[in-house]
Formats: C-alpha cells, structure tokens, sequence
C-alpha cells in the first residue's frame, strides 16, 4: 500500500439522533484502501445508522464524510453508488418468483441490455470465482446462492468501498469460508469492505482493523490479529464477560416433550413442509436445534406451542398425545413456548406489559375467574417478572413497544420461565440481544432446566447451542437430524448437515412449467 | 422553518381523549365560516344546530331518542373495530332485525300478552340482524371476502328485501295502498317515553348496554382476545385466540346490537314498518364509533353528540332556513377531524429550522 495515499473513506465528528437516543456520538472512522476494516459493536450500539449515512439513507446531523480525499455530501443510496460504495443488507430484497439476472437488472441503476448484462455478470463471476446460474428462479436457492446475488450486484458496479451488513447471520460455516474468500480476493484487488459484525471469531479470521462502537460512540480500534476475542468482547459490553454457571455433572429424567414422526404440509407456498420429525427432550435436558434460517424452524415451534395442530400422536408431553389441542389446552398442560419475532408475536408492542402478562400467563399463573381478567393479579405477575429479570422498564404500565430488544426479550423468556413450564420451546432466545441480557436468558434457560424441565432451543446461532445444549439435531429443509451429544460432535459435521442438499437446482425449470401453465 | 412529525416514544392518553373534543369544536368553527360564506347566518346555524337542542328541554326527548340506536349500534361497531373487523353495513342488519321482530309479531296472535310478545319480537330483532351479518362472516372465514365490502352491499341488499315485504306480502290491507305494514298491536309495542319522563325505553336499554360492553371490553378475556387479534394477529394466535372465531363473534355481536336498534326502534316510535323506517342510523353510528374512540363511555357521549347535531339539524332548517343536509355535513366534517386528528395521538408536531443541524436540539442523548 503506498504511503500517503488519502483514505478511502473517512468520518470524521459524525453524529445522528433519533427521538429519544443519540445514534452516533462524534464517530471518527478511516478506512485504507484494500483494507477489510470491521464495525464491531452489540446490538443498538450505532452501527448500522453509521453505515446508512455512508450509503445515503440517512443524512448526519453533524460530521463529515471524506471519500478518497474529498469531503462529500452522499443525499441517496444512488450517489453512494455513483461514488463507488457498495452495499450488502442483512436483508435481502429480492423477488422470488424471478430468476436471478431479472433481478440484478431491476436492481441497476444503469439500463444494459440483456447481453451486456450477462456478459458483465460472467466477468463478475469469472473474476471472483463465484458461481451462480443467472437462469435459476430466485425461490428455489439457497439462503447462501441468494446472497451471492446481492454480492454480484454490487461488484457489477467495480465499487471501491463495499460495506457488508451482518453478512453471516444465515450461512452454514461451510459457506462462510466461501464468502471470506470471496471477500479477501475484492480486498486484493483494492477494493475496501466494511465488515460489520458482532461475531468475534470471524473478525479474527477476516479483518485488518476493528473499530468497536458502544453506545454511539468508538471506544477503540484494535488490530484483530493481535488482540484476543476475548479482550474485544469486553471491549464492545463495556464489561468483564460472565460465564454460563452449567453444573458439569448432569443426569436427565424421563421424557417429558416428544415428536414422533411429526409432519405437516407447507403452511403457506414460501413456506416449508415439516417431514417426519422426532425428538425426545427428557426432564433436565437441554435439546438444542440448529439450522440455516428458513429450514423449517418457525414450522416446528408452531406445530409444538400448539398455533398449528398436528396429528394427536406425533406431539407428546409428558407421555399424553397433545397434538389436537389448543395454544391454550398445551399451556395449561405445561408446555409454554417462545417464539421467534418478539414484536407483533411473542409480545404485542402497543400493549403494557401488564397486557403481555397476560397474553400467555393468563391461564396457568390464575388470572381469570368468570371469564374476567383480575388486573391485579396481571399486574402483580408482571411486576414479578421484571423484577427477577431485571427488566429495566419505568414499570408494569409499561408499552411493550418502548423496551429494547434484550430487554423485552428477557420480559418474555421471565414471563414464560416464571410459569414453571414442564417443557419449554424457545427460537432464537437471544437474536439481536445485547451480551448482557444474552448471558442473562442463557443462564435462566440452564436454571430451568436444572430444575427439572425438558428445554428445547432452536437457533442459527451454533456457538450459542454448543455453549447451552446437552443435545443437538440438526433441521435441515423440513427434517430433522439424529440427536447428537455436544463434545462428542465437531463444528464440521454439524455444519455439513447444516448445509445438506440445500436450494433445488432442478426447481426452476419445473416453476418455469407451473408459471406457464398458470399465466398470471 | 417547517413543521415536523416525529413519532411519540408512547401514544398521548392525553390527544386520545382532546382529539375528539377538539374535533367537534372545530367542526363548529367550519360549520360557520362555511354557512357565513354560503349566505346564511353561520353562528346562528352553529347555535341552532349544536345548543339549541342541549339548552332547550322540550328537544330533550328528540335528543334521547335518536341517540338511543346510535349508541346501541356503535357500540356493537366499536367492539369489531377493536379487532379491526370493519362492519360498515349496521344499516342493513338494523332493516333485517327490524324485519324479523315484525314478521315475529304478524305470525303470533294479536291477543298474545306483552310478556310474551315484547321478548319474542326482540330476540327475534337480534336474530335477524345476527343473521344478516352471519353472511359476510361466513364469506370472510371461508372465502376471505373482505367484510368492508360484503357488509355494505347487503346494505342494498336488505332495502329490497324490505321494499318487497312492506309492498306485498305484508302491505298493510288498511293502508290506502302506502308502501307500509300494518301496524303493530298494543301488546306488541313499546311506549315513546316511559311515563311520566323524557327517557325512550331504548334509551334504558342503552345505558345498560354501555356499562355491559365497558366490563366486557376493558376485563374480560373476550375483549381482551379481541383487542389482541386487532393488534397483532400472530400475537393472538400465540395467545390462544383464534381469528377466524373473533370475525364470528364480533360480526354476531355488532349484527345483533342493530338488530336490537331496529326492532327497539320500530316497536316504540313508529308503531309498524314503512318506506322511511332506514334513517341512516347504522352508517351514523360509524362515525360514533370513531368519535367515542371505540371505548363504552366515549361512545355513549358522541351518541348523544351526534343524536343533538341531528336534531339540531332539523331546528337550524326551520330557525335559520339552511338545507335538509346540514347535519349529514357536520357528521362527515367530524368523521374527516377525528380521523385526521388521530396522527396527533402517535406525533408529536415539531418547528425545526431549516437547517438539519438542529434536528439533534433539545433531543435527550
């Protein structure tokens, strides 16, 4: 790299807020060229506001931005891209019912015709060693293929400045190192990359430099290399790590959740079928679930909490076929689930969490006579909730909707967790949870469990459900994997079932059909 | 300088309750520019229309009267609304409930004591507007009709089944040919007020419905599981509350309270079925709905508000020579405020200068 040579970007004193928070305190930022530089920060820290303004969603209230030596003033996501910045969403937006050159054309700013086009995207894909076949219908590849459509939209454009949101949230390890070597080889050929993350091992394997942000503000730079993950974790929280306390000797009861043979159609035509899943959770034990978002995980905690019903026979608590019964039959019985989203289904945002009390806890916590809820009661359980959980919030009257993220999570995980549940289902317990509450709901789900309840936990977080579980399977495309016990498999071989035979190369030429057949 | 909308961190209670308020104010405030411009004596029509009828005791039963099916039907209306189940087509099930009651009262025999007649011809009255509302649930949970439509097109539908029935089987034999049923016998009537006060006997029945749907809607779990279903429908089925079971019975309960409205309505103050007997109380009581900001009590008071601008509507007529429409403009004035003004209740407005650095002032860090 030559000396001298002006940064590729450089924030200097850049601040935004928001109604209530300052996003981003007086960020200073430089990226060299050819550098992969990381953002590093928890959940709410500002790093995803910082790179809208780089890529012109959003406008700095203060600050300025340098791109390549000249300060500039990036009004839309059009100019960033005229500049020479790319950008990667967490996100997609992609139409699934097109194939994937349709949707890098509706996606360019430029208008090619269709020759050019395929031509520039075999250069793109020749130059990088991607592949991709520009003729397959969106909906039938895989979350990694899909990716790589956004990455080849943004290379079509020879940025000079590629930012990368969360990138390897949805990826199996296996596809991760794909995209790494994608990633250095556009590193090498000068291109800087904006990583952001919180995953502290990736950081280590890919990146130059760190930036951490918490709270709005940098507390650091850091060179990866040198650092320990560790040190850069207690960087980001702002706080010495706590260790998950797991008590090493554990012995499991009797079953006390079971699926035998559960299957259910597709719920919806983007959806995924459920084939023949069977699982065994005995008292004590923590089963845990992984998988590549969209394999089918959302399906099996519905069919479990009882919101789709199944066969009497395929769900079974405590020895007793529960399948035919209802949300409310399953919770009264002692099976309480968590489910993914938190706004809008785990918790009704515009609600007090008094409300969300009783949304679930209505039941088995003894709110209800005649029909009537006793609003005491509600509010007493809720107060109790937050009060063990160390939810801050100004109280019971709370909205849902104004707590953040972990905190409203850990309301949740509380309100089930404190209903003593015989088997409890929880997904993504700690998606987009800071460290701190994360720890938090990683020790009650031990704790529960320690006292004797079945826990199941589906996540696409590996490190989380190699830390937490006792047991893991593996969902892949509707199908569960055999129970495999924790220290005795390795990251590969999860991984490999992770990815199975993901995405179906023969699916668009027989869309293609049903699209004709059926002209819209 | 410009203005700015920025999101409240939490709805304002206090807009909730100042919004209606203030839209029925400013309603007044238009509602005599507009006649000022048109001509007429705007302030005088305002006082004639809004005061006269409060201040004047000889309107007080005109007043109770027509506020009576409002209050009964928004308040069906406003439980739907809740769940965000749009029955827009009360009308319609106010004409079938009527009609039910009616034909109740024609199949018995006329020397049937009240005891037995009065409370056959209402249930009948509820069952009928159950019914017609029955149609659009079903089309919703099984078609996924959308009931905005369904509703109000049986609307059109319920004023021919009416047209035919009051023109030929059940024309009154004694009625010089008029479009009309025969009236009803004593013993199947209600009195217009019940003796010795102001107070229509529907009236009552409003009053107890209101403190009825108020513990229904704030304590029981049905109101809860309907308020849920409006706020988040998967939350809900999480919950345990089922969709498809919250469009039945909200449908149910909101065609029934217009069905009760219609046969109350025919039974005490016209005596019989005629071609005038749709007034628009059912699509009135949508506005009374919003108005009241679907709660028990708010709803109780816009009925009487919009009972006075009807007829306040009718004395400014006479007072002050305006047109027959006067009082549907100041309903649809209020409806357009109210909705309006419900962005008040999740913004705030803002002056900002110009410049975007001062979008970070006064924002707490």
């Amino acid at each position: 790299m030559k000396v001298g040579a002006p940064p590729r970007l450089e924030l200097v004193g850049v601040s935004k807020s928001f109604p209530g928070v300052r996003a981003n305190d007086s960020v200073n930022l430089r990226v060299k060229p050819g550098e992969i530089h990381a953002l590093l920060g928890e959940n709410g820290a500002g790093k995803s506001t910082l790179v809208k303004m780089i890529y012109g969603i959003l406008a700095p209230d203060e600050g300025q931005i340098v791109f390549d030596g000249a300060p500039t003033r990036i009004s839309n996501p059009r100019a960033a891209r005229r500049l020479g910045i790319g950008m990667v969403f967490q996100h997609f937006s992609l139409f699934e019912a097109m194939t994937v050159l349709e949707n890098i054309a509706l996606g360019l700013d430029a208008r090619l015709s269709q020759r050019d086009l395929l031509a520039e995207f075999h250069r793109v894909l020749d130059a990088y060693r991607l592949k991709l076949d520009p003729r397959r219908i969106v909906s039938t590849l895989s979350v990694g293929e899909r990716q790589r459509i956004e990455i080849v939209r943004a290379l079509l454009l020879n940025p000079r400045l590629l930012i990368m949101d969360e990138p390897t949230s949805v990826l199996t390890p296996q596809e991760v190192e794909q995209l790494f070597e994608t990633l250095r080889r556009l590193a090498a050929s000068g291109c800087s990359i904006l990583y952001i993350s919180h995953k502290l091992h990736e950081i280590v394997a890919l990146c130059d430099t760190a930036t951490i942000l918490r709270g709005g503000k940098v507390v650091g730079t850091a060179d990866p290399k040198r650092e320990n993950p560790r040190s850069m974790a207690e960087m980001m929280i702002g706080a010495s790590l706590k260790e998950i306390a797991k008590p090493a000797e554990r012995s499991f009861g009797p079953p006390k959740l079971e699926t035998l043979d559960l299957s259910l159609p597709k719920p919806t035509e983007f959806g995924v079928a459920l084939k023949g899943v069977t699982l065994c959770v005995r008292a004590g034990e923590i089963f845990g679930v992984a998988g590549v978002a969209g394999n089918g995980q959302n399906e099996l905690l519905s069919a479990l909490s009882g919101e789709t019903p199944s066969a009497a026979e395929s769900v079974i608590l405590l020895g007793e076929g529960v399948g035919r019964l209802s949300v409310t039959e399953r919770r009264e019985l002692g099976l309480c689930a968590v489910p993914e989203e938190r706004n809008g289904h785990a918790a009704v945002g515009e609600f007090s969490l008094t409300d969300n009390a009783s949304l679930t806890g209505r039941n088995r916590m003894d709110f209800v006579s005649f029909g009537l809820i006793n609003s005491g009661k509600a509010t007493s359980y809720a107060a109790e909730v937050i009060g063990a959980f160390t939810v801050k919030a100004t109280g019971p009257g709370a909205l849902a909707g104004s707590l953040s993220g972990g905190n409203l999570q850990k309301f949740i995980m509380g309100r089930e967790i404190l209903q003593q549940p015989a088997a409890l289902v929880v997904c993504q317990p700690t998606w987009g949870v800071d460290a701190g509450a994360a720890a938090a709901i990683h020790q009650a789900i031990v704790d529960l469990a320690a006292r004797g309840s079945a826990v199941l936990v589906i996540s696409q977080d590996l490190d989380e459900l190699l830390t937490l579980s006792d047991t893991i399977a593996v969902i892949n495309l509707g199908a569960l994997s055999k129970p495999m016990t924790v220290g005795e498999v390795s990251i590969e071989e999860i991984g490999l079932l992770m990815g199975g035979v993901h995405g179906d190369p023969a699916g668009t030429a027989q869309m293609t059909e049903q699209l004709h057949a059926h002209p819209a | 300088m410009r203005i700015r909308l920025e999101k409240r961190l939490t709805p304002s209670r206090f807009m909730l309750v100042a919004t209606p308020v203030a839209s029925v104010l400013l309603t007044m405030a238009l509602g005599a520019v507009i006649f000022e411009l048109l001509g007429f004596d705007g302030p005088d029509a305002i006082y004639q229309t809004f005061i006269t009828p409060i201040v004047a005791p000889y309107k007080w039963v005109d007043v109770l009267t027509k506020a009576a099916p409002l209050i009964i039907i928004a308040l069906g209306l406003s439980l739907g609304n809740q769940a965000k189940i749009w029955n827009i087509g009360a009308e319609g099930q106010y004409v079938i409930g009527a009609l039910a009651g009616a034909g109740v009262a024609f199949a018995m025999p006329q020397a049937a004591p009240g005891f037995v007649a009065v409370p056959a011809m209402i249930v009948a009255g509820i069952i009928g507007g159950m019914a017609w509302a029955a149609i659009p649930a079903l089309l919703k949970t099984r078609f996924r009709v959308s009931e905005v439509l369904s509703t109000l097109m049986l609307v059109y539908v319920a004023m021919q089944v009416l047209n035919y029935l009051i023109g030929g089987p059940w024309k009154d034999p004694n009625g010089h040919n008029f479009p009309q049923t025969p009236p009803f016998s004593a013993t199947q009537s209600l009195p217009n007020v019940i003796p010795g006060t102001v107070v229509p006997p529907g009236f009552v029945v409003a009053i107890a419905l209101t403190l009825v749907f108020w513990v229904l809607a704030s304590r029981s779990v049905y109101g809860f599981s309907v308020r849920t279903v409006g706020a988040a429908p998967s939350a809900a089925r999480y919950g345990g509350f089922d969709a498809a079971r919250t469009v039945w019975s909200t449908l149910m309960i909101s065609g029934g309270m217009a069905g009760l409205a219609g046969i109350l309505e025919a039974m005490s103050q016209l005596g019989q079925i005629n071609l005038g007997f749709p007034s628009g109380y059912g699509f009135t009581a949508i506005i009374v709905s919003f108005l009241g900001r679907l709660h028990p009590v708010g709803v109780f008071l816009a009925g009487l508000i919009l009972a006075v601008t009807y007829v306040g509507g009718q004395v400014a007529q006479t007072a002050v020579h305006v047109p027959e429409a006067t009082a549907g403009i100041f309903q649809a004035t209020m409806l357009f405020l109210i909705l309006a003004s419900d962005i008040l209740v999740r913004y705030r407005l803002r002056l900002v200068r110009a410049a975007p650095r001062a979008a970070t002032a006064g924002a707490p860090a």
